[in-house]
């Protein structure tokens, strides 16, 4: 069966893209639910939903009109977030009116747009140009994260102390909201509006259940990311299930496994 | 030589004034203790001289070369969650950021990192997950952590809040060491002690104004006479 799914090229590129957002979005989601703004992740991928919409109805390229709109509605949500401790209803007041704007922009729009590609994702139809976006994206990301691995763990531990000390945390956190939104856009290809958040959020509070220290959640959450993808993506290919579910599915066994693992710890050595 | 100054200072939040007219400045190799009433101030003005919060009129500044990568500071409250993962190390570690080039801590980091636990008696919790720690131990490694990140001046907010008295005489006993050693400090405490053996500056707030000026002025004046009796030292 492996054999088979790399003998068709497009295949392979769906899977390599597929692992390197998912690997992108896992490491950004450390740094996001630490900061318990892991519904901004949720928030971004509705206004993406909105923006798909718009760009249907006046027939413009999808990444021209979603890549600018979520960069910036992430960092309105992550601006608000940090002034006053209310981000959590302006995240849904986004989130729902962008999905109003969305499902009004696709039904004018027409038949021809396909709605349940925008809302599930449909890794098998990423072209190749889109392909090579979210390769170049999921670089960037990678890249950003590890060069600047220190300062965001130090802005997501107590930002107050890294600001009074020098570090420009103001830097770190916009960073972060630039690569979260664009993991986002590029992840929609894939998993849908619907899905996308879970790629954030899943692996790191997967890895947060059983580990301890920064760098082993960090590390951890990057692995499950890699696993669950692979696994998903293949039992999608076995039982002709839709690929985004299914990654979302194996992500939720993790998830229950790990509090397993975390509770039957707790019983055995009473921590 | 003068690290910070600043003169007819308002401190506040969103526009509502806690305390006006504050004028004030720290020379190299100062001990300055802040002292004074619950909410009078005192958190704000080290928030205020850190830049974490704006002052509402005037402006303090930073002179003699002093940058913000040689300050180091212990917040009276930090709002560190108590589930974050993350070990002692990374959190001491953190502390020397600010200067910190290059991708991997150095051995020299890693090392003082180290030492500063021993100082503080928390050898044997180096590997050990921070949301393990009890609260005394917490304000220790917050403390290694301010101590890695100051090179020339260190803020401390009540720095003997939930330490018991072995450690907290060896914390002041650690500061005298570091002002000998040339390190600025400037400290918010309730306790008369340090106030009067060690601090060179006294800055004193109270919901009707402050005094600024030498230990000697202020145990001499109207407010410092006052703490001395409240703290039982009237004799
Ligand atoms: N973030 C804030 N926003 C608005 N007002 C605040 C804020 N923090 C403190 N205050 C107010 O400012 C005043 C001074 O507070 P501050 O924390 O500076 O007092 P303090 O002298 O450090 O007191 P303590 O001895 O209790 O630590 C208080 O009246 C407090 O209610
Ligand atoms: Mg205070």
């Amino acid at each position: 069966m492996i054999t088979e799914i790399f003998s068709y090229p497009f295949l392979v590129r769906a899977m390599l893209i597929g692992l390197f957002v998912s690997v992108s979005a896992s490491l950004l989601g450390v740094s996001l639910v630490l900061r318990r703004f892991s519904m901004i992740g949720d928030g971004l991928s509705h206004v993406g939903f909105g923006a798909l919409g718009v760009s249907a109805l006046l027939s413009l390229q999808p990444m021209v009109v979603t890549i600018p709109v979520v960069v910036a509605s992430a960092f309105i949500l992550l601006h608000f977030s940090e002034k006053k401790k209310s981000g959590d209803s302006s995240i849904a007041l986004l989130s729902s009116s962008a999905l109003a704007i969305g499902v009004i922009a696709v039904s004018v729009a027409g038949i021809n747009t396909d709605l349940n590609a925008f809302l599930f994702g449909s890794i098998l139809s990423v072209s190749r140009s889109d392909g090579y976006i979210a390769a170049a994206v999921s670089a960037v990301t990678l890249f950003s994260y590890l060069f600047f691995y220190h300062q965001i763990y130090a802005t997501t531990f107590d930002s107050t102390f890294a600001k009074a000390t020098g570090i420009n945390t103001g830097r770190y956190t916009a960073l972060l909201s630039l690569l979260t939104a664009l993991v986002i856009v590029v992840g929609m290809r894939i998993l849908g509006s619907l899905l996308i958040s879970s790629l954030i959020i899943f692996p790191a509070s997967i890895a947060m259940k059983t580990q301890k220290t920064y760098l082993s959640v960090s590390i951890l959450a990057a692995a499950e990311a890699v696993i669950a993808f692979i696994l998903g993506f293949f039992a999608s290919y076995l039982f002709s299930l839709p690929t985004g579910a299914s990654i979302v599915a194996v992500h939720m066994l993790f998830y229950v496994a790990s509090i397993i693992i975390r509770e039957a710890r707790i019983a055995l050595v009473g921590e | 030589m003068t690290l910070i100054k600043g003169s007819d200072i308002t401190l506040g939040y969103e526009g509502q004034g806690i305390l006006s007219g504050l004028s004030f400045s720290v020379n190299d190799g100062d001990y300055l203790c802040i002292v004074g009433e619950n909410g009078s101030g005192k958190s704000t003005f080290i928030k205020t001289v850190l830049g974490l919060v704006e002052p509402i009129k005037g402006k303090i500044e930073y002179c003699g070369g002093l940058k913000k990568n040689e300050i180091g500071y212990l917040p009276q409250i930090s709002g560190i969650q108590r589930d974050f993962p993350s070990s002692v190390m990374e959190v001491v570690l953190s502390g020397c950021l600010n200067r910190h080039r290059g991708f991997f801590y150095t051995a020299g980091e890693k090392r003082k990192a180290r030492e500063q636990l021993v100082r503080l008696g928390m050898e044997d919790r180096i590997s050990s997950s921070f949301q393990e720690l009890s609260g005394g131990q917490h304000q220790r490694v917050l403390l290694a952590r301010a101590l890695m990140a100051t090179e020339k001046l260190l803020f401390l907010d009540e720095p003997v809040s939930g330490l018991d008295p072995k450690t907290t005489s060896e914390l002041y006993e650690m500061l005298r060491e570091l002002n000998g050693a040339g390190i600025t400090l400037m400290m918010v405490t309730h306790d008369i002690h340090p106030a009067l053996n060690d601090a060179r500056t006294i800055l004193h707030f109270s919901h009707s104004g402050y005094f600024f000026g030498t230990k000697e002025e202020y145990f001499n004046s109207e407010p410092g006479k006052e703490f001395m009796k409240e703290a039982g030292h009237d004799n």
